[in-house]
């Protein structure tokens, strides 16, 4: 059975004070994320990302088209029980301490009362809140509100967590700790579906991605399938002031300053280039990734031109 | 009561509490003090009748400014700040998130009466030296007063549910002044003839009748009340508060949150 299964929903909203005008914020969307599956939906902002989401959430009604979550209609009160949400630049009760908005949504979510204060310390305990459990969360800064707001998501034991843009705001650390957060809930066997524009993030978690662009779905698959068309580029960097003739000879625009020499050359040409210089007795000191291939996919999809190659829904 | 909708309820006095709203409290009670012993120094056998009048329309008047000041960012806050998406991400259903609100803001009302009612009763105390029987009644124009601040309530909700902030204070606060004309609004209906009538009958009866639930006077004036008096007033506060509310939860039921 399908975590989440998305069947033509789509946005359009009235704008305009006197004479309303339709806007669309969301094309037809058909989508499908499997069971223990971390998903990505990728996209720049406006792209129709939260929109999507606040449609699976039943925070605004779709124009068209329905969804299903753990094979329920997504708007079933049942469903609430086994999804977990985190909003984007999540705010919460600012009266409150982190513990008590936990003990509230808790209870919202219908935690017995035993498990509770169990459940309440471990979320805090995960991310890292526990010495600022009793403190306001008026007082906390905006990466500590996103890390309460990750634990309400996850804190009555969720079937499918829905994080909308889950690393913004937050330092390296944060994202990391968030990144290994994630992982974590694969491993416990949930499914994760996120959205993020923040492509090494999807990379490095996703099983799968869609990309979505001006409300429409541009691309959805595995990161591999997605970019086996696509051709990454490579710097490399070696002691000396010699330029090889294969890199001449390919076209590589490369720079010499004191001792090291700089070329960027096409990813496919890597292996040649490396055996270019051993021959020439050069000591290569880096081979760096310019771009990654998921990069160079997404920025294709957000071109104005019919979209780009790849699988689609 | 729904469990879900007694933890929004308790949530709700919670934020009230913390938004240091009983505040108010302190400046009743010197209002309250300061009315005791200026009356009990400048009137000769009319201190039970101001300190009543005083203290009740003050108790009113507290707590029209807090239902309505509350009120209205009771759900358009929720929107405005995004802390509404967390609780309707879970099994809560809109119209539970409503109820619960408006009971929360109704208890923290009902609290900060009794706290106001014990004031008053302390400056009667103060002023007259000993209780009376016809004191009682003011526990019936107390009671009245919390009536009027549910429909209160209700209204302003029910401006939250659609409208901004300011625009919600105009409406509830137009409506609380007309509605304490009500009684006149249906005499001036009863004097005009054709579709004025019927139409300035039917304003008269749309807008909420405040003017029978202010008591104040007569029990200033230590006049009874009827008990079946007592039971029309409720059953019409009621039957209005859930009116509105329900129209309250049919705007919000179709809300797109943005």
């Amino acid at each position: 059975m399908a975590a989440v299964e998305i069947a033509g929903l789509s946005k359009t909203y009235n704008v305009g004070f006197w004479r309303k005008r339709p806007k669309c914020a969301l094309k037809p969307l058909d989508l499908q994320v499997e069971e223990g599956e971390v998903f990505g939906f990728l996209g720049p902002n406006g792209a129709g990302k939260t929109t999507t989401l606040k449609l699976l959430m039943g925070l605004v009604f779709p124009t068209a088209g329905t969804a299903r979550i753990l094979g329920m209609a997504f708007d079933d009160p049942r469903v609430k029980a086994q999804i977990g949400y985190l909003p984007e630049q999540p705010y919460f009760y600012d009266y409150v301490t982190s513990r008590e908005l936990l003990e509230y949504y808790a209870r919202l979510s219908g935690v017995a009362g035993g498990e509770r204060s169990h459940r309440i310390a471990e979320m805090l305990d995960r991310v890292g809140l526990r010495d600022s459990a009793d403190l306001q969360l008026r007082k906390f800064s905006k990466g500590m509100l996103q890390r309460v707001g990750i634990a309400q998501a996850i804190l009555h034991d969720p079937k499918v967590v829905f994080l909308d843009e889950p690393m913004s705001g937050l330092d390296p650390m944060g994202r990391r700790e968030v990144r290994d957060l994630i992982e974590q809930l694969k491993h416990d066997g949930k499914t994760v579906f996120f959205s993020t524009h923040i492509l090494s993030d999807a990379e490095a978690l996703c099983d799968r991605v869609a990309v979505i662009h001006l409300g429409e779905l541009r691309g959805v698959g595995a990161v591999a399938e997605l970019t086996a068309s696509v051709k990454g580029k490579v710097e490399l960097v070696w002691r000396g002031n010699k330029v090889p003739q294969f890199f001449v000879s390919l076209g590589a625009e490369s720079h010499i300053s004191g001792d090291l020499v700089r070329a960027v050359i096409p990813e496919a040409s890597l292996d040649a280039a490396i055996d270019a210089l051993r021959r020439d007795r050069l000591q290569l000191i880096s081979a760096t990734p310019v771009r990654t291939p998921l990069e160079d996919y997404y920025l294709a999809q957000m071109k104005p031109a019919p979209a780009a190659a790849g699988v689609t829904a | 009561m729904n469990a879900r909708i007694a933890h929004i309820a308790s949530n709700t006095f919670r934020e009230a509490v913390r938004d240091r709203v009983l505040y108010n409290l302190i400046a009743f009670a010197l209002l309250m003090s300061g009315a005791a012993i200026l009356v009990g120094q400048i009137s000769i056998d009319i201190e039970r009748l101001v300190v009543v009048n005083l203290g009740l329309t003050a108790v009113s008047l507290f707590g029209v400014v807090i239902a309505i000041f509350i009120g209205i960012g009771l759900v358009s806050k929720e929107i405005e700040k995004r802390t509404l998406y967390t609780v309707l991400s879970r099994p809560v259903r809109r119209w539970e998130f409503i109820v619960g609100k408006f009971l929360g803001l109704a208890g923290t009302l009902v609290v900060n009466t009794f706290f106001m009612a014990v004031g008053v009763f302390l400056a009667l105390l103060y002023v007259s030296h000993h209780f009376q029987r016809a004191d009682g009644w003011l526990l019936v124009a107390l009671y009245f007063i919390i009536l009027q601040f549910l429909i209160i309530t209700a209204l302003a909700l029910l401006f939250s549910s659609f409208s901004t902030p300011l625009m919600s204070a105009v409406f509830a606060f137009a409506l609380f002044v007309i509605g304490s004309f009500a009684e006149d609004l249906r005499g001036f209906a009863a004097m005009t003839h054709g579709l004025t009538r019927w139409l300035a009958t039917a304003a008269a009866y749309l807008v909420p009748n405040f003017s029978a639930l202010n008591i104040i006077s007569s029990v200033a004036h230590e006049q009874a009340v009827a008990g079946r008096f007592i039971l029309l007033n409720t059953g019409y506060a009621l039957i209005y508060a859930t009116m509105v509310l329900c129209g309250a939860v049919l705007i919000f039921e179709r809300r797109n949150l943005k």
